[in-house]
Parts: structure tokens; C-alpha cells; sequence
């Protein structure tokens, strides 16, 4: 796969890094963004091209992709799914809902580990991951699907249909 | 005040004091800019420009706002931390990486009250000479986010932001700065060096005080989003009316985020210290769900230490010291310190007779040893350690005396670290010992003794 960045996403990279004045250094995780909501992931091209667009070697842009659990190296799902599992969605069934959730869309995880949390389904629609507490407690079980946030999800149904 | 109407079903409690949430779920409020100012949006801004910084300072110093991110740290007396020699550029940070288990009030500012926090930003830079501002918000906001971004570039049109603001000389640019899914990015340390492209590790301090050396190693102020927010108010009100709120030395509002067992779990503005806990629990959360008891709560975020149904606590000094139980304990952080747990970031977790005490520990242990940053070795390895003992207690494969284990791992890492996440990692298991030993030893298995356990035997039940 040749990795090219559109004209337009560069502009917008471009942009970005102005929000930086003092340090382009500092752009590393806005640029990473913007690579990431692209490609889906981030590949060794991608921290290569993030590197020179910010004159930094690579091994500093590599050491952030590492670090952050926001930032992955694989191809997720056509759809990424982070379910909460800290404490109070735990209480309210999150658990129950990443099993649910893995059922009916046909994700193992069992091969999930630290290093490598994502399970993506065998027909490559949806991915699926824990996440950390995502400041809404109060209305769990909580889930993010790509940008679009779910409160007090039961009917897992109705959630993945949304999701062609 | 009286005129605002809010949306059917999500009226504030009759007990609530609303301030920076008095615009959240309000029927026919939205956060664009022609509706903030037409309730005298950036009137407050306009006045602070024609004040000097230094009087902006002492009024926030005077009202005694504390801190609402955590630490409970007085506001002004924070920004009076820039050395007053000071040539270097000054910058300001809104801490908006909400990541606290059990806190969520930050996120409903953003999304339906972006301008407040924008004239809360401005006010503070004008206070504190910063030219230069971010807003360090968790990644998994994106709505809130562009929400922001949105808010900002209204506020460049209106001459809010940018160059020579309002005609008074004062320029001022905000940016927003996506985190990256790391709780440590909240520790304002470890968001400085995230903002400057690294890893997020915290920095040691001394000598990286942030007011002193922070962002750039320049001076640089981190406050809370609801921290920022109150600013705007004490300008409007004035720091004598403002601080008629709440008690002394905890004063204003804060909001409460409530989550777990009770009826009605969510957010609540109120004065400092004006409710207790049981009012708190019983009257405006509706109580906890039918035919069951009070366990535990954990008052002030995950980090904070569990307080158990049943104990009493000693408040107060002097003549007016006091024992009481949990339901009386006061919501303000004198109170929550004095019962030997924190206020914290005002997330309560509320916690019945239906959990298990070890299953509750382990998902909070879980937490911490998914996110330390791993520079320092007592929490990197300490925090995994509690996580993987009490994984075996959950599992049935752990033996009493691993409980003695788990004691002393919490209690060597607090006080060895760099950063406070270590007393965040090692309280809730030192806390849950202390209160609640003989049912995590009751989850242990005495045949196990000296029993070495394999790995697979309980990795299976751990939360991945
Ligand atoms: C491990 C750790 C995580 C933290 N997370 C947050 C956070 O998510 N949001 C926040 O405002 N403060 C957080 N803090 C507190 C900040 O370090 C800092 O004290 C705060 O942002 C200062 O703002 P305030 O004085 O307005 O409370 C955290 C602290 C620690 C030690
Ligand atoms: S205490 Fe933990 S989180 Fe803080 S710097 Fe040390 S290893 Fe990192
Ligand atoms: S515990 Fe799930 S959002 Fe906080």
C-alpha cells in the first residue's frame, strides 16, 4: 500500500502546526491525529512522514505512537468501538456489554493482550477495545463507535445498526 | 436567574445552586456565541480588561477559590507563584483531560457552554500575562473539541481573541490540544510534556513547578475547566458576594458527579459544604436502589480513599470537634481531608450491599496499572502487582496472606514517586485493607498458602 497524504489533509496539517508557535515539536500528536483519522492507524510511513514534516527523527514520533493508547499500528475495524470498563460502567454492565457487543458482531478476543488490545470481527465491519473511564459515569454502560458517543447502551442491536 | 427554564425531566435538584452549570440542560440555550452574549456574555472580560492583572489576581485571591481538578489548591495563590521577575513568556493551560474515574463535569461545560470557559481562559491570561493558551482536552471528546475550536473562532470574530482585545492592548490566542487516551496526561505535569510532543512523564518538582518552570520551561498556569469557569464569576459578582457561597475556606459551588448504586445518578451544582453526605445520597440522588444498604463510598475520584458504611469519623477542632457517621460528613474538602479521605474531583462513587469489595478493588487496581506512565519502578511494578493479586482473589486464587502482600506493595509506593499518581494507585488498596480486610480475606483461599499459583489459572478472569 503506497502511503500518500491528500493535498487537503496536509493543508489542514499544515494549519495545525501554526497552533505552535514556539515548538513544531509540539504538533506531534495533532498531526498523528489527523494521520490516524485518515488511514485508520498509524503505519511506520506514517511516523516516517510525521517525522520529516516536523524535522524530529523518527524514533521521537515512534516513542509517542507507543506510548499513547489513542494511537494504534493496526488496521482497526471499518468501525472502532472503545467500551468503558472502569468502575462505574463496570457496575452498570459494561462488561456484560463487550460480551454482548463481541456475540452478535462474531470478535475474539481472546488473543487480545496489553500490547495489542484491538479484536476486530471476521467480516472487518466493527474492531472492539476497553477503554478507560470516559467521563460519563453517571450513564453507563458508556461507548465510543468512531467519534459517536453512546450512553446507557442495553439494546446492542439497535447500536450496531447504526454501523452499515 | 429566576426566568431560566431547563428542559423537562433534567430540572436541577431544589437543593442545587447552579453557577457554571446554570446554562447546562437549559430549554432554549445552545452554545453558539449570539446566545452567550445575549445574557452579557463577555461583559465580564471587557470589565477584567479595564482592571489591572494584578487587581483580577486579588480579587480570585480574595473569593478563595480552590482548585477543582483535584488537589484543591487555591487559585490565586497559584497564579501569585509566577516569580515576579519573571521576562519570559507566560502560558496558560486549561486542564480538560477529564479522566478521573467517576468525574464528568467538564464534559457537559464544553459541549453546551463553550464561551463561559473561553471568557473564564481569557480572564485568567489577562490575570496572569499569558499571550499564549491551550486547551489539553482528552481525545476521546471529539465533539467537545470541535465544539471548542468552533467557540474560539467565533470569539477571534467578535474581537474576543486575537490582537489588541476590545481595543485594550491585550492579545491573546487559544488553541485546542487533543490528548491522547492517557489518564497521566491529566497530571498537570506529565499534560506539559504531552503538549510539548513527548511522552507524558511527569516532571519532578521541585524544581518543575509549573508556575515557575512549566510549559517551554516557562511559567504557566494549569487550571481545571470549572476552575477557570468560576473565574468569570467572581469578576461578575465580586470576590466578597462570590465567597457568601459555600463556608470559609471552601468556598462557591462545585459539582458533584455521583455515579454507581443510587437512584438518580448525575451531576449536581452546589455550595460547598451546604449538603451532607446522606442528604447528598438520599435527598438528591433519590437513594440508594430498593432493599439495599450503604457499603462503601469513594468521595472524591478513584484516588480517593473508600470511606465505609458504619465508621465515624472525628471533624472538626477544639470545642467543636465532633464524631460523626458517613451520612453526616459534610461535601467540602476540609471535611472529606478530616475524614482522611479528599474531596478530590468531586466524582462520588457510591457503592451497595449487592458488590463485592474485591471485585470493586480489582477494577480500580486495574486501573492503575493500566495507566502509569512506568518511570518510576514502585509504581510501574507496584501498581501491576495489586492489580495481578487481587486478579487472583477475584478468581479464588489468591491466599490470605497475599492480602499482606498487597498491604505492603500499596504502602511502599506512595511517597517514592515522582508524581501523585502513586498516592492515587496505592490508596484504594491501602483504603480497602484498612476498612474492609476481612472480606477481601474471606475471598482467599487458606488451602492456597504457599501454594504457587499458575499464571493461566486466573489470567482468564483479568480485566484486558
Ligand atoms: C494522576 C493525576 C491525574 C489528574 N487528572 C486530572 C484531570 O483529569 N483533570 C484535572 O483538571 N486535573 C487533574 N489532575 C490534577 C492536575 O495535576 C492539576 O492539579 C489541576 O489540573 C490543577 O487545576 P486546579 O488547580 O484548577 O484544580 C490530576 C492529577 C494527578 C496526579
Ligand atoms: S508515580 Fe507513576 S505515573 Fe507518576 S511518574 Fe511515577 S511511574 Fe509515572
Ligand atoms: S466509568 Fe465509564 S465513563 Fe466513567
Amino acid at each position: 500500500m503506497s502511503f500518500e497524504v491528500p493535498t487537503d489533509l496536509e493543508k489542514e496539517i499544515d494549519e495545525r502546526i501554526t497552533h505552535y508557535p514556539v515548538s513544531k515539536r509540539s504538533a506531534v500528536l495533532p498531526v498523528l491525529h489527523a494521520l490516524q483519522h485518515h488511514f485508520g492507524f498509524l503505519s511506520e510511513e506514517a511516523v516516517e512522514w510525521t517525522a520529516a514534516k516536523l524535522e524530529l527523527e523518527p524514533i521521537k514520533v515512534l516513542e509517542v505512537v507507543t506510548f499513547y493508547p489513542g494511537f494504534r499500528q493496526e488496521a482497526p475495524g471499518k468501525y472502532h468501538i472503545r467500551v468503558c470498563r472502569t468502575l462505574s460502567c463496570a457496575m452498570a454492565g459494561s462488561y456484560e456489554l463487550m460480551e454482548n457487543i463481541c456475540d452478535k458482531t462474531g470478535i475474539d478476543r481472546s488473543g487480545v493482550t496489553h500490547h495489542n488490545p484491538i479484536a476486530v470481527s471476521p467480516d472487518g465491519r466493527f474492531s472492539i477495545e476497553f477503554a478507560e473511564c470516559l467521563a460519563s459515569c453517571g450513564t453507563g454502560p458508556v461507548c465510543l463507535v468512531e467519534d459517536d458517543f453512546h450512553e446507557a447502551v442495553s439494546d446492542v442491536d439497535s447500536l450496531l445498526s447504526q454501523y452499515p | 436567574m429566576s426566568s431560566v427554564i431547563y428542559k423537562e425531566g433534567r430540572e436541577p435538584h431544589p437543593r442545587e445552586h447552579r453557577v457554571v452549570f446554570k446554562n447546562v440542560d437549559r430549554e432554549g440555550w445552545d452554545p453558539s456565541m449570539e446566545r452567550y452574549v445575549s445574557e452579557g456574555g463577555y461583559d465580564q472580560l471587557k470589565k477584567a480588561l479595564t482592571l489591572k492583572p494584578g487587581e483580577v489576581t486579588d480579587e480570585v485571591k480574595k473569593a478563595g477559590l480552590r482548585g477543582r481538578g483535584g488537589a484543591g489548591f487555591p487559585a490565586g495563590v497559584k497564579w501569585g507563584f509566577i516569580p515576579p521577575t519573571n521576562e519570559k513568556p507566560v502560558y496558560l493551560i486549561c486542564n480538560a483531560d477529564e479522566s478521573e474515574p467517576g468525574t464528568f463535569k467538564d464534559r457537559y461545560i464544553i459541549h453546551q457552554d463553550p464561551h463561559q470557559l473561553i471568557e473564564g481562559m481569557a480572564i485568567s491570561c489577562f490575570a496572569v500575562g499569558a499571550k499564549l493558551a491551550y486547551i489539553y482536552i482528552r481525545e476521546e471528546f471529539p465533539e467537545g473539541a470541535a465544539i471548542l475550536e468552533t467557540a474560539i473562532e467565533e470569539a477571534h470574530k467578535k474581537g474576543f481573541l486575537g490582537k489588541d482585545i476590545q481595543g485594550s492592548g491585550f492579545d491573546l490566542e487559544i488553541y485546542v490540544h487533543r490528548g491522547a487516551g492517557a489518564y497521566i496526561c491529566g497530571e498537570e505535569t506529565g499534560l506539559i510534556e504531552s503538549l510539548e510532543g513527548k511522552r507524558p512523564y511527569p516532571r519532578i518538582k521541585p524544581p518543575y513547578f509549573p508556575a515557575a518552570m512549566g510549559l517551554y520551561l516557562c511559567p504557566t498556569i494549569v487550571n481545571n475547566v470549572e476552575t477557570l469557569c468560576h473565574v468569570k464569576h467572581i469578576m461578575e459578582i465580586g470576590s466578597e458576594a462570590w465567597s457568601q457561597t459555600g463556608k470559609p475556606n471552601n468556598t462557591g459551588t462545585r459539582i458533584l458527579c455521583v455515579s454507581g448504586d443510587v437512584k438518580k445518578p448525575g451531576y449536581y451544582e452546589v455550595q460547598v459544604g451546604h449538603v451532607t453526605m446522606g442528604e447528598l445520597i438520599n435527598d438528591i440522588c433519590g437513594g440508594l436502589k430498593d432493599g439495599r444498604e450503604l457499603k462503601a463510598v469513594i468521595p472524591g475520584g478513584s484516588s480517593a480513599k473508600v470511606l465505609r458504611a458504619g465508621e465515624t469519623f472525628k471533624i472538626g477542632r477544639g470545642d467543636d470537634e465532633k464524631e460523626i457517621s458517613i451520612w453526616d460528613i459534610p461535601m467540602d474538602f476540609d471535611s472529606l481531608a478530616a475524614c482522611g479521605s479528599m474531596a478530590g474531583s468531586g466524582g462520588v462513587i457510591v457503592i451497595d450491599d449487592s458488590r463485592s469489595i474485591s471485585w470493586v478493588l480489582n477494577n480500580i487496581n486495574n486501573f492503575y496499572a493500566h495507566e502509569s506512565c512506568g518511570q518510576c519502578t514502585p509504581c510501574r511494578e507496584g501498581s501491576l502487582w495489586m492489580k495481578k493479586i487481587t486478579d487472583r482473589v477475584v478468581a479464588g486464587k489468591a491466599s490470605p496472606s497475599d492480602i499482606d502482600t498487597l498491604d505492603s506493595v500499596a504502602r511502599n509506593i506512595d511517597g517514592r514517586t515522582i508524581c501523585a499518581f502513586g498516592e492515587a494507585s496505592s490508596w484504594p488498596t491501602e483504603s480497602f485493607i484498612d476498612k474492609f480486610r476481612d472480606e477481601l480475606v474471606a475471598d482467599t483461599n487458606p488451602e492456597l498458602e504457599g501454594v504457587v499459583v499458575n499464571a493461566e489459572t486466573f489470567t482468564a478472569s483479568a480485566n484486558l
